[in-house]
């Protein structure tokens, strides 16, 4: 690029980011307080929008000068809705569980009186004298932010803030720096694709670059369809601009013109704010046509898939771009030398695209110093299932999963005992607790029998049926399955019914080994990774939960009492209260009724089993019980 | 042609406007048309065959492949339950019952008065607000059967009102 269209480039942005920081400056030092409201999916879920009305109401009665800023979400999903309030004087401290009535004592005592309401606190932003800061929780020792460090704490809506925070600084940099050089250095990273398989980003760039055919496109795969991952969701929500970022980077590096950001429709609010990103971007001339006064033009598009499971599979998403149904293709070729309308086509994972602003800032050698010698960098993760802290945690490669179960998610809820981890989703598998000890990375989990996936992460304790699990899994795949291959067509599918069977107690010990030998057979006769990776959760629970199988199938008995075929709901009389009626109230079908004795009984056939009146009945009679199998159930006199 | 059966294809026409003749954008106007009908029509799938130049069995085939996109009315309140790993480890498919049997449909159905129409979506990625139940676009976090039936009551306490208020 010519030297002198290079400093226009300098001085243009020099013009945009100075403007984006006073703005930042007068919303953060003005000397307002300010409120920020976590408005991400996971915070609307919990009542985000009543409290960000509550809070604008009582802002409005009382005049004050006070601006309210809706922030994506910051990791802290369990103690949504979450509001960070910054008064002078004050350190910034972020309030959890918030509700409309919170929110309004928050305003009147914290911002019009003196009263920062320490009953609510959740932690201050930074170390200061009056509140302990979230930096002093145990997790903060093992958690290292870095394409998560803006979420939360910016307005996605507007790109100033990102700007402000350091972003698009990379772009211009990187606008100075030869193709070749951008991709070495995100090659010698050490950048492994974040999507789960684990390719080196820096080589596909490479291959891409090095591709004959014009024009090459640029696609960002947003298609998170693995039930019970969300970090994708959350970034793309959050902090938009960080992913459009390395996009317009990826383009400049390997020679492209246009991109496609892939977002799954399941995800509306994520469609809103990247198009909003987008229209900022263009704006400014960050993206479209002679970025910034360079002689490189990059746009991007934002297409909306249409849930899919398999679309996540590159070629199956490219196959739904052009506007077929999205089926899988033989690779090679690979997209990235034959890949959208027969083009040189680099697809990367919405994370591995977030990383590289960061790269690129900071250099190959700044990110490779964390992380295990074969994964640089950090993982992402979402925690959900039976956990106490659930939401996005990012640790460095390497650390145990008990660190981040135990020590970044605080352990099991209720005080039950931990049986599992599920991780990567329908691809991944089932890990039991001997296997805590082992360091994240995208070897070690494949090696125990599970993947690191895309990066979801459920946690399971003695409530959880190992075969249900594994038989939801299997379901779910034999739906999403495109149908192409017969042995992932009609194999999942027999899978499934023998699961069915066992879990409905009519299983036959030789289906223990059917299963196996299918599994081997699917996994060896499928084109895509659906396929492929379909049997993992059953044969990593056959692996190590083998004992639950046979329970179910020798003795029609669900251990983790789950299977509701196998169990029954039964009132234990001498714990039961004459005087209380709350299971009679809670049932969703009438089934329970008082006999002469003001004793309540469960009529089994009406019993849909629910689970209600369990947790209706109050805990100091704890009546209610699951028994299995359900010929434990005494015979009513 | 039915007046109805018209109307689609009017409509339906407006939304084509705005697009190109490029097979590419068959996915974004079928989101276009079913976001403007709520469904898609048989006489809106064949207006877009036309469209684009490709058969109409094309147009079927992208539409059955997706899950996305229905071929049946949808009631006036649309109802999703999300059964991804967490909700359904935390007892998403006993919600989904509970929603069956108060509405009396299946999954994929819409109630004869049009009021509900019911189904399951893979994930919403709200995972800490498991079980979770998408409730006119709006996810609602930790629905149990009996929260089922608040939300239910909910709803016909609000026709209630407007009934009310219109007489």
């Amino acid at each position: 690029m010519k030297t002198t269209g290079l400093q226009s480039v300098v001085s243009t942005f020099r013009e945009i980011k100075s403007r984006a920081e006073s703005q930042w400056q007068e919303l953060c030092n003005s000397g307002k307080p300010v409120v920020m409201v976590g408005a991400a999916t996971c915070g609307r879920a919990a009542g985000a929008l009543g409290v960000i009305r509550a809070i604008k109401d009582e802002v409005k009665k009382h005049k004050l000068d006070c601006p309210v800023v809706e922030v994506g979400c910051m990791g802290h999903c369990y103690a949504e809705p979450i509001v960070i309030i910054s008064k002078p004087g004050y350190p910034p401290i972020c309030y959890g569980h918030v509700n409309k009535v919170i929110a309004e004592r928050l305003i009147r005592e914290f911002i019009l009186g003196d009263d920062p309401c320490l009953e609510f606190v959740l932690g201050a932003l930074e170390a200061n004298e009056l509140v302990p800061s979230l930096s002093d929780f145990p997790r903060a020792r093992f958690e290292k932010k870095i394409i998560l460090k803006n979420c939360g704490h910016i307005d996605p809506e507007q790109i100033e803030h990102y700007l402000a925070n350091g972003g698009y600084t990379a772009l211009v940099k990187a606008l100075q720096m030869p193709p070749e050089v951008i991709i070495n250095e995100v090659g010698r990273s050490g950048l492994r694709g974040r999507g789960g398989a684990g390719f080196p980003t820096g080589q596909k760039w490479e291959i891409c670059r090095n591709a004959p055919g014009r024009p090459k496109y640029v696609i960002c795969n947003g298609d998170e369809g693995d039930p019970g991952a969300f970090m994708d969701r959350a970034i793309l929500e959050s902090d938009p601009h960080s992913v459009i970022e390395g996009m317009i980077i990826a383009g400049y590096a390997i020679g492209a013109r246009y991109g496609y950001i892939y977002v799954r429709a399941e995800y509306p609010l994520a469609v809103h704010r990247v198009r909003i990103a987008l229209r900022q971007a263009r704006k400014l001339n960050l993206l479209g046509k002679n970025i910034l006064g360079s002689d490189f033009s990059f746009d991007i598009r934002l297409f909306q898939g249409s849930g899919a499971f398999v679309c996540g599979e590159e070629t199956a998403l490219i196959a739904s771009l052009e506007g077929e149904p999205g089926i899988p293709h033989h690779r090679p070729p690979y997209p990235a030398t034959d890949g959208l309308y027969g083009k040189p086509t680099l697809i990367n994972n919405v994370k591995t695209l977030a990383y590289i602003r960061h790269i690129i800032d900071n250099g190959a050698e700044w990110f490779a110093s964390t992380g295990t010698e074969e994964s640089k960098g950090t993982a992402v993760f979402a925690l959900a299932g039976k956990i106490v802290n659930t939401g996005l945690v990012e640790v460095p490669m390497g650390t145990t999963l008990r660190q981040v179960i135990f020590d970044v998610g605080s352990g099991m809820q209720n005080g039950k005992r931990f049986k599992a981890v599920q991780i990567g989703g329908p691809s991944g598998g089932c890990l039991p607790e001997s296997a805590l000890d082992l360091p994240i990375d995208f070897d070690s989990l494949t090696d125990a029998g599970a993947m690191m996936g895309s990066g979801g992460m459920i946690v399971l304790d003695e409530d959880d049926c190992m075969v249900e699990i594994a038989r939801y899994f299997l379901e779910f795949t034999q739906r999403e399955s495109c149908g192409q291959c017969t042995f992932c067509r009609l194999g999942t599918k027999q899978m499934l019914e023998v699961l069915d069977e066992i879990t409905k107690g009519q299983g036959r010990i030789e289906d223990i080994d059917m299963l196996s030998r299918l599994a081997e057979d699917i996994k060896a006769g499928s084109l895509c990774g659906l396929g492929k990776t379909a049997p993992n959760p059953v044969l990593s629970t056959l692996r190590h939960f083998r004992d639950e199988y046979e329970a179910h199938i020798k003795e029609g008995r669900c251990p983790a009492l789950m299977c509701r075929d196998l169990i029954a709901y039964y009132i234990i009389p001498e714990k039961c209260e004459r005087s209380c009626d709350a299971c009679v109230g809670s049932c969703t079908t009438e089934a329970i009724s008082a006999n002469k004795k003001r004793i309540k009984v469960i009529d089994q056939e009406k019993c849909v089993k629910c689970g209600t009146c369990l947790s209706a009945c109050p805990p100091q009679y704890n009546a209610v019980v699951r028994l299995s199998p359900p010929s434990e159930v005494p015979a009513s006199k | 042609m039915t007046k109805e059966q018209a109307e689609v294809k009017q409509q339906t026409k407006r939304i084509l406007n705005r697009f190109g003749r490029k097979r590419g954008n068959l996915v974004p106007i079928l989101q276009k048309v079913q976001g403007k009908l709520g469904y898609l029509p048989r006489e809106a799938m064949l207006e877009i065959a036309e469209f684009l130049g490709i058969p109409a069995i094309d147009v079927y085939s992208v539409v059955t492949f997706y899950n996305q996109f229905r071929l049946n009315p949808p009631g006036k309140h649309s109802i999703r339950v999300c059964l991804g790993t967490a909700c359904h480890m935390k007892g998403g498919y006993i919600t989904l019952d509970a929603w069956k049997r108060r509405l009396c449909i299946d999954r994929g159905q819409t109630t004869p008065d049009r009021e509900f129409d019911l189904d399951i979506v893979a994930c919403v990625g709200c995972c800490v607000m498991a079980p979770v139940s998408v409730v006119d676009d709006k996810p609602q976090g930790k629905v149990e059967p009996t929260k089922v039936d608040g939300i239910l009551l909910s709803f016909k306490l609000k026709k209630e009102k407007q009934g009310k208020e219109s007489q």
